[in-house]
């Protein structure tokens, strides 16, 4: 445990004692909860909302706890204590969501207290992980490193973070609340499918600015979010958001969970009128009480930790040199690693998607290692991503040879990043007890059968995403291949959708026809991508023959076998 | 439960009208929102509060609000959090000073949030014993937002320490 004269963490806020005081009464209160509910004063029906705020579900076998990481960043001792808590209260394993969070599959109700105490003891918890409330602001993984980055996110994700934490007027809204937040043109936080997207640049007063886009989100009823301000002013970002909030409190519905999002309400009003309620609310306000002054900014900015990035000068040339030496090395660095602002660094991906693997899962004793290559490699410092995969954010490029073999001593080189392989699925009937179908075993097909990396890297740059219901925890409606689970008499059948996408380009895919028995659902994509491959012109990606030929032409090859 | 205000049980000095009992012609009343006019036909000197639902737009309370010494939010569940809203709005967008009385079925557990918003008394249908409310009130000393109390803000963050 660091203490306030400690140097700070990087990339993470630091927490002082006040924020510790903070999380030791809510872990204190939480076990009066559990006491409560035990003794009866609470029913079941009352304890949910609580336990939920607390990361606590009730899953189809046991309970689950979702461990926070705010904005997905988190530090090697952080994830030691996570590791410690796989081995204590879990299965010896957990598992990285696309909240960029950690879920613990296998806890008990009683455990509960010792474990948030145990994280409270390094500074995490699980607030707001789940339940109608505002949950865990999700950022870009490369933030602050990335070489196409305008402005870091993770300062105002923290804001929001705090400024979120137990609201005194947001913990009870019509339904979850997700806010996303970037610093670059390219998107890479899906922030037109949240409830809440914000993009952040830098102004004309060296303050940042941000587009705010609301309404988006996938489940149910998949909906592009609609940019309603431009140009938000920094002093303005909590009282703004403030009011969106508000307006969806009040007006958001609460007789239908299927229709309670914001999104049901910004396209039940018409965004005009959206905007025209959020904006009267917004003038009502008292601006001087709810302004973000630039010193608190600033105040939350110091507590941050800053890496001192000193390279060799031939750092760049030693890898250059390094990738012609070893081609599989060579081929990790083409897919595992990002450009850096920093020449004499970079970002390397580890795939949490090993061959045949379960995309998130992660070992304790793999958790172990990751904390031990990022205090060698990378300042101690740890990014989940909303993929499921793991980031060093600052790797000496000089050095990066040597995290690689390591990694792949370890099982986590795989080189499959955005590719065919990188596969995000949700738990599916295996853990959940909503999901009509089991997603895990069809990403784990998919990823055996597609294991060889050339073939990987030939097929290029492909979304799959599996969503075991129609709650869409595994975003199919956001892959360029989506997959979704569906119960057709008792038995597992899939709906593929083509041509979704969460980036810049982004588009919700479209169901290319009847749902398929489980045992051809993989043979099925297999089809896909070979027609694919013959149909793309030059390297053209599998979204841009798709967009350019349109379904059609994938019909036949799913449903018509040569 | 007893009416309870910051903690402590307090004596209730408001007689709540039901919709269709005779409405006294003196004495501090509280009707429901549909008998608002008929409450405020009473001189101006009778006190009046008004018991409003989750549903209600706080802004049509607006011409009657100086005649009001309490509005009362319902939570008809302690799922339903817009009375958060409303009385923040009473208190912000209004100015309502008078008393702001949660009732219904909040819980215990969002004691802290009521006060927060604005809420000055609670009357509820719960059983449980007072000290589990006056834990609720006690048992966490920091906030990370601003509310309507104005708190007093804690070094250069959004930090504030709740008293």
């Amino acid at each position: 445990m660091s203490t306030d004269t400690a140097p700070l963490p990087v990339g993470r806020y630091a927490y002082d004692q006040v924020d510790r005081t903070f999380l030791s009464q809510r872990v204190a209160q939480f076990r009066e909860q559990v006491n409560r509910r035990v003794k009866g004063d609470l029913s079941e029906d009352e304890f949910k909302p609580l336990r939920l705020m607390n990361g606590l579900y009730l899953q189809l076998h046991a309970y689950m706890l979702r461990v926070a990481v705010p904005y997905g960043m988190m530090g090697s001792d952080q994830m030691r204590m996570l590791a410690h808590i796989a081995r204590t209260y879990d299965r010896d394993y957990g598992h990285f969501t696309t909240r960029q969070n950690m879920q613990f599959n296998w806890i008990r109700l009683e455990d509960t207290p010792d474990i948030l105490q145990h994280l409270a003891d390094v500074d995490m918890h699980a607030i707001q992980t789940s339940g109608n409330c505002i949950r865990n602001v999700t950022c870009d993984e490369f933030a602050g490193a990335a070489a196409d980055e305008l402005l870091d996110p993770r300062i105002h994700a923290e804001i929001l973070r705090q400024w979120s934490t137990l609201h005194p007027e947001f913990s009870f809204l019509p339904r979850k609340f997700k806010i996303a937040i970037s610093g670059s043109p390219h998107d890479r936080v899906a922030a037109r499918f949240h409830d809440i997207g914000l993009v952040a640049r830098p102004g004309a007063q060296g303050r940042p600015v941000f587009d705010v886009f609301v309404g988006g989100g996938l489940g149910r009823t998949p909906i592009i979010g609609v940019q309603l301000r431009d140009n938000l002013p920094e002093e303005d970002l909590v009282a703004y958001l403030e009011a969106i909030v508000r307006v969806y409190n009040a007006y958001g519905r609460r007789d239908n969970m299927y229709k309670a999002r914001i999104k049901i309400l910004v396209q039940a009003l018409g965004v005009e009128a959206f905007r025209e309620k959020v904006d009267a609310e917004f003038a009502l306000m008292d601006r001087a009480d709810y302004r973000l002054d630039p010193a608190i900014v600033d105040g939350i900015r110091a507590r941050f930790g800053i890496p001192e990035l000193v390279a060799p000068a031939d750092a760049a040339q030693k890898l250059a040199a390094d990738r012609k030496a070893d081609p599989a090395f060579d081929r990790w660095v083409r897919t595992n690693t990002h450009p850096h602002r920093n020449d004499g660094f970079i970002s390397a991906v580890i795939s949490i998607k090993p061959d045949g693997g379960i995309p998130g899962d992660v070992t304790a004793d793999q958790m172990d290692l990751i904390a031990e290559l990022a205090d060698g490699w990378s300042f101690g410092e740890i990014r989940v991503t909303h993929m499921q995969n793991v980031v060093l954010g600052h790797v000496r490029k000089d050095r990066l040879r040597e995290l690689w073999g390591k990694l792949v001593a370890a099982g986590l080189g795989t080189p499959n990043i955005g590719l065919v392989g990188d596969i995000i699925a949700c738990p599916g009937l295996d853990y959940c007890s909503l999901a009509n179908a089991r997603s895990i075993p069809i990403a784990q097909k998919l990823s055996a059968r597609f294991a060889d990396p050339e073939l990987q890297e030939r097929i290029g740059r492909l979304h799959i995403n599996i969503s075991g219901c129609i709650n869409a925890c595994g975003h199919h409606h956001a892959g360029h291949i989506g997959i979704l689970g569906v119960d057709k008499r008792g038995e597992e059948f899939f709906q593929l959708t083509l041509g979704g996408s969460a980036a810049n380009d982004v588009a919700i895919g479209q169901i290319i026809g009847p749902a398929l028995p489980e045992d051809e659902t993989v043979d099925a994509i297999a089809r896909l991508i070979d027609t694919y491959l013959v149909l793309r012109q030059g390297d053209e990606q599998f979204i841009d023959t798709y967009r350019r030929l349109g379904a059609a032409s994938f019909k036949d090859a799913v449903y018509a076998p040569a | 439960m007893p009416l309870l205000e910051n903690g402590h049980i307090k004596d209730d000095t408001w007689v709540t009208v039901t919709e269709d009992a005779p409405l006294p012609a003196t004495g501090a009343v509280i009707v429901p929102f549909a008998r608002l006019e008929e409450g405020l036909a009473r001189g101006a000197d009778a006190p009046l509060g008004v018991t409003i639902g989750p549903d209600v737009d706080v802004s049509l309370l607006r011409p009657a609000l100086p005649r009001l010494g309490l509005v009362a939010v319902t939570f008809t569940t302690f799922r339903d959090g817009r009375a958060f809203t409303q009385a923040r709005a009473l208190r912000e967008h209004l100015s309502f000073t008078g008393e702001i009385r949660a009732t219904g079925k909040p819980l215990p557990d969002q004691y802290e949030f009521m006060l927060r918003c604005g809420v000055t008394t609670v009357q509820t249908e719960r059983a449980e014993d007072i000290s589990v409310w006056q834990q609720a009130h006690e048992i966490i000393s920091v906030a990370y937002q601003p509310s309507v109390l104005h708190e007093r803000r804690q070094g250069l963050g959004l930090r504030r320490f709740l008293s």
